[in-house]
């Protein structure tokens, strides 16, 4: 059978950035998916030997909009352990509160993603009708929407009140019941469920040799996500990841609904034992030494290495983001689907290129 | 991550150590490198049940070439094509070999290189005449 090379991408619907993969197809089934990817890069890694290594957090934040509070929150960490600094248990809780918050806008931003590409468009339009509820604490707690830059090195740069937690709650509470609706839809309606189940199985051990992480990973039946490792306020609040064992794109649709519920119970733990206190430490001097961190964003497991030499410039900064650890096993499943299937496919990974690419 | 949760060793162990890993069941986190005056530094990094373990490796600057692991570990060959594209390593063995297309970076390796980069061919003189040279990078 004759075989035909389909462009998909940088320019596509179902693409909120730029990569490019061309599709060898026979018929309508794709036997071979070539990728390309280098369309936004922005050399931010190189930035750092320009920057103070304070001023360059502000250059990590702005390394995904949608994860940006826990790409503050990762580089800090990094850099206090170079610094072999303590952060204040409150701000420990807030950048808790604070990244829980960032993954259920983020989820909530792929399920609306997920639903436009499917053509659910009262669906799309729900799920960001809940996102802006959560964007709305963001806004309240931090002055912004998106990069919040709340994080600093030593602490954090807001505080909440007191005063502000009940209400705070309560709003939770009532998004909690509108995500119980959306997500009813997502894992129970018809149509959506033709479009996801059995498309694009991806098995446990292929999953974890190719490297997956997030959602992904824990779609194929693998209990990892970073937060047990107990950074942040992750040693008082013990995470269970969830899983699923199709491995399928509705299986990575079911963790993500499912993480909705387990980041809103995070975060009312959370609430209920932040201890009082100051929410910052000065630090001085400059860090020296190498490590490499790792925390879970809302895509997977992120990790930072650092390098320092003692001068106020990084030796070394380098990020690998959840993105490029998935890439690899999207193009292992892609052949062999439906051309029709292709976009639920790369959705299903959560594609965030402006991270793969930094 | 303490320096001792590093394991150096020399560049023809290097396959030898990640096929161990491979073997004990462990998944590749990542691969970075890292520009030092004595060369360029790769660091394979290893997770098995949320444990870190990192072998590392040091490229001189005298275009030594790095072995590809993409055929122990398939996902590796993004990371070395990164590896190929910033810091001009030139790696064998690769299973996708993007040429040094993988990134589209204004600057030809933004980290430096190990090996001198090659001269650009000059153009034909009809070529020239016709115009200004196209960026290819």
């Amino acid at each position: 059978m004759a075989r035909t090379v389909i462009p998909f991408g940088p320019q596509h619907p179902v693409l909120p950035e730029p990569v490019h993969l061309d599709l060898v197809i026979e018929d309508e089934k794709v036997v071979e998916a070539r990728p390309s990817i280098g369309f936004i890069h922005r050399g931010l890694e190189k930035l750092a030997e320009k920057k103070d290594y304070n001023e360059f957090l502000f250059v990590a934040e702005r390394i995904c909009g949608i994860c940006s509070a826990i790409h503050g929150q990762t580089y800090c960490q990094a850099v206090e352990t170079l610094m072999n600094v303590s952060v204040p248990p409150r701000a420990v809780y807030l950048r808790t509160i604070w990244g829980e918050l960032s993954r259920i806008h983020s989820h909530l931003l792929w399920l609306g993603l997920m639903a436009d590409g499917m053509g659910f468009e009262n669906l799309f339009m729900h799920s960001w009708r809940i996102r802006e509820r959560v964007l709305n604490i963001i806004e309240a707690t931090t002055g912004a929407r998106v990069i919040f830059g709340v994080c600093k090195v030593g602490g954090v740069r807001r505080d909440i009140e007191p005063d502000a937690i009940p209400g705070i709650l309560a709003e939770l509470d009532s998004i909690e019941k509108d995500m119980r609706d959306v997500t009813k839809v997502f894992l129970n309606d018809k149509s959506v469920k033709a479009r996801l189940c059995g498309v694009g199985v991806v098995s446990k051990q292929e999953a974890w040799d190719l490297g997956a992480v997030g959602p992904m990973l824990r779609a194929s039946g693998v209990a990892q996500d970073m937060r047990t490792l107990g950074y942040a306020a992750f040693s008082d609040i013990p995470v269970v990841p969830i899983t699923r064992t199709e491995g399928d794109c509705y299986a990575r649709c079911a963790v993500r609904c499912e993480e909705l519920f387990q980041s809103v119970e995070i975060i009312r733990q959370a609430f209920n034992r932040i201890p009082p206190g100051e929410i910052a430490i000065k630090v001085t001097g400059n860090p020296a030494g190498e490590t490499i961190t790792r925390t879970e964003q809302p895509r997977g497991e992120v990790v930072y290495h650092l390098k320092a030499n003692g001068t106020k410039h990084l030796q070394r900064f380098r990020v690998r983001t959840p993105t490029f650890a998935n890439l690899p096993v999207m193009l292992k499943i892609l052949p062999g689907c439906d051309l029709a299937d292709v976009p639920m496919i790369v959705l299903t990974i959560d594609p965030c290129i402006s991270c793969t690419e930094r | 991550m303490s320096p001792d949760a590093i394991d150096i060793v020399p560049l023809e162990a290097l396959l030898e150590r990640v096929k161990e890993k491979r073997d004990r069941g462990c998944r590749l986190v990542q691969i970075s490198a890292a520009r030092l005056p004595e060369g360029v530094e790769v660091t394979y990094s290893f997770d098995l049940k949320n444990r870190l373990s990192n072998v590392r490796v040091l490229l001189p600057d005298d275009g030594t070439r790095l072995p590809s692991i993409s055929a122990i570990f398939g996902c590796a060959v993004l990371y070395e094509n990164e590896i190929q594209d910033l810091f001009g390593v030139g790696i064998d063995g690769l299973a996708l070999d993007f040429k040094g297309k993988f990134y589209r970076t204004t600057v030809r390796f933004p980290f430096g290189s190990t090996k001198a980069p090659a001269p650009p061919p000059a153009p034909p003189a009809a070529t020239a005449a016709a115009g200004p040279p196209q960026n290819t990078n």
